[in-house]
């Protein structure tokens, strides 16, 4: 007689009941690390073993750059309309109201002013867990009203990149959002404001081929995902293997297209350090 | 001529009418009549086809294989006048975006544009229309020289999108499309854009931020076309005519949502049936676009292109 029988048949447990710990207790990197959640909020939500920079959202990096955690959000009642009364598998409203319910999140952008280091600075922070950050009106729009804003108070501009590209449910109208942008961001330029373009893990298509590579400096976090065609299409329309770190920050980095790489802990200070000197003001400590 | 799968009707009749006129030729039957009711039929035809096209059917119009593409266009608009010039001084020539300086009347212009080939061997050569990196920075280099001495820029957009491959990704293909993007919303001189086949995403924007932006009658232009679109939000590539339908793609729609501010009407049968006429009404549309741009202030002509742009999008709260 075997030591385990089944005394019932047809037992089906599911997976989340099978867990013996709590949800969200640990938190497991690619490379297999386990890390307390707690020590990975205080460590800046890096796993300090094998270094990896854990996705975050704008709440997140809010927190981080911010002084005491403290800002003003800007626009936050803007909200995605249908004007294309668009419908794939599932209707456009039907995909914002399921977005807006898991994320708490009105869109895929938050933008906010605040101090940082003491001084005051504008930050527009997408998060991708809201439709892939996919940038439609609303992020084009906030974009655009929060660089207005630096324009008119003279303040240095920050976007925080993180997104798959334009939002397909608002077709031409998300494409003409590169073009919007870009022309607050010549607006930024002309009047010598200095605007950072922070590209994070991921930062692909539409964001891409506009105000992510239009900063005076573009820098990234290790190992984020960057470019303009997502690997799998690169893959699929060359018939290429790709190389080894395709499309990383270092990646990047090596062909010219970042200033640098900052280990999220950094970012503060560097951020901070490049707009005391790009404005010729005394390093703050 | 190659016919699309809705236009076999046209095709039949065609067909018969030519056969028609064989038969007036060689023998004494008098076939005028027939002819004339032929033609009669062949035009209705026409007309109630062209008159009903689907979102999707528009889309193979702006890929037929007969459709006059940039250079086309350039060399019947400037004739000889038209001097083509090459580079991007960084990396080389990039053959899938071509541009140069030609004559209008009495006004120089700067062509720039996207061309596609018309038989398999130059249809590799110009990379089906996709253009690397290098074909945008030259495109930037030639508005940049334009914008120095005050020359209109005119671009002709037709790519089923910027070029996604290894090397492209290496040498920046979203940051040239960005530059341009930006550098676009701010040039001194006047630009005009001509929707002439296919505007697909950032890699028709690249070329495509003006005072005028246009667009033929058959063309579409959206963020991503039908096929992939169907690819990634049905996860099947059989939906393509309905996701042409859901994105608003077509030149009435695009007109519609004032993302583009106008159409440029094709020959009955579209743009390849009637090529003269069409290569004419482009002309004419350029001229027109041009007048009314030519006497703004740089400031004006360039606060006026931001204030059309900043307009763009649609949102509640």
């Amino acid at each position: 007689m075997s030591w385990f029988k089944r005394k019932t048949k047809g037992i089906t447990t599911t997976t989340e009941e099978k867990k013996d710990t709590p949800k969200g207790l640990w938190y497991k990197s690619p490379t297999g690390k386990i890390i307390d959640t707690e020590e990975l909020e205080k460590n800046f939500y890096v796993s300090p073993e094998d270094g990896y920079h854990v996705r975050i959202g704008s709440k997140e990096y809010f927190e981080i750059l911010f002084d005491d955690n403290k800002f003003k959000e800007l626009d936050g009642k803007l909200e995605s309309k249908d004007p294309l009364k668009f419908e794939d598998t599932k209707k456009y409203p039907d995909r914002l109201k399921a977005a807006q319910d898991k994320t708490k999140l009105k869109d895929a952008v938050r933008t906010a002013v605040g101090k940082s280091k003491g001084k005051d600075i504008v930050i527009a922070c997408m998060d991708f867990s809201f439709i892939g950050g996919s940038m439609g009106s609303v992020v084009g729009e906030k974009i655009a009203r929060a660089a207005d804003y630096a324009l008119k108070k003279k303040i240095p501009f920050v976007i925080i990149s993180k997104s798959g590209g334009a939002r397909m449910m608002e077709a031409a109208l998300s494409l003409m959002q590169l073009a919007k942008t870009s022309v607050k961001l010549a607006q930024l330029s002309d009047a010598q404001i200095p605007y950072i373009s922070l590209c994070t893990d991921p930062t692909t298509g539409g964001t891409t081929a506009s105000f992510a590579m239009l900063g005076d400096i573009n820098i990234s976090e290790p190992g984020a995902l960057i470019g303009f065609a997502g690997p799998r299409v690169v893959r699929d329309t060359t018939g290429q293997e790709l190389p080894e770190g395709f499309q990383t920050a270092e990646f990047l980095l090596e062909h010219g297209f970042l200033d640098f790489i900052s280990h999220r802990k950094d970012l503060k200070n560097k951020i901070n350090q490049y707009i005391d000197l790009i404005t010729n003001q005394p390093l703050r400590v | 001529m190659e016919y699309l799968d809705f236009e076999l009707p046209i095709k039949e009749l065609q067909e018969q009418l030519e056969k028609c006129q064989v038969i007036g030729k060689e023998s004494d039957v008098d076939v005028t009549e027939t002819c004339k009711k032929i033609e009669k039929k062949l035009v209705e035809t026409k007309k109630n086809i062209y008159k009903n096209l689907t979102a999707w059917q528009r889309v193979q119009l702006s890929r037929h294989p007969n459709r006059p593409y940039t250079l086309d266009h350039i060399r019947a608009i400037c004739g000889d006048t038209f001097l083509e010039l090459h580079g991007d001084r960084n990396v080389k020539d990039d053959k899938a975006m071509i541009g140069g300086l030609g004559k209008i009347g009495d006004q120089s212009y700067m062509f720039i544009g996207q061309q596609k080939g018309y038989n398999t061997k130059t249809r590799q050569y110009r990379n089906f229309g996709m253009s690397n990196p290098e074909g945008y920075r030259k495109a930037l280099r030639l508005m940049k020289s334009a914008e120095k001495f005050g020359i209109p820029v005119v671009t002709l957009i037709d790519t089923p999108g910027a070029y996604p491959g290894l090397e492209a990704e290496e040498r920046g293909q979203g940051e040239a499309i960005a530059r341009n993007i930006l550098e676009m919303t701010r040039l001194k001189v006047p630009i005009i854009c001509v929707i002439i086949g296919e505007g697909a995403s950032g890699g028709a924007l690249g070329i495509g931020v003006g005072d005028r932006v246009l667009m033929l009658e058959n063309t579409w232009y959206s963020v991503i076309s039908p096929e992939s679109c169907s690819s990634i939000l049905w996860r099947s590539w059989e939906y393509k005519e309905q996701a042409a339908e859901a994105l608003k793609l077509t030149a009435p729609d695009m007109k519609k949502l004032k993302l583009v501010d106008d159409i440029i009407k094709e020959p009955l049968g579209g743009a390849h049936t009637d090529r003269e006429t069409t290569f004419a009404t482009v002309r004419d549309a350029i001229v027109k676009s041009y007048d009314e741009l030519k006497n703004l202030s740089p400031k004006d002509l360039v606060n006026q292109r931001m204030d059309k742009y900043a307009q763009m999008g649609v949102y509640k709260g």
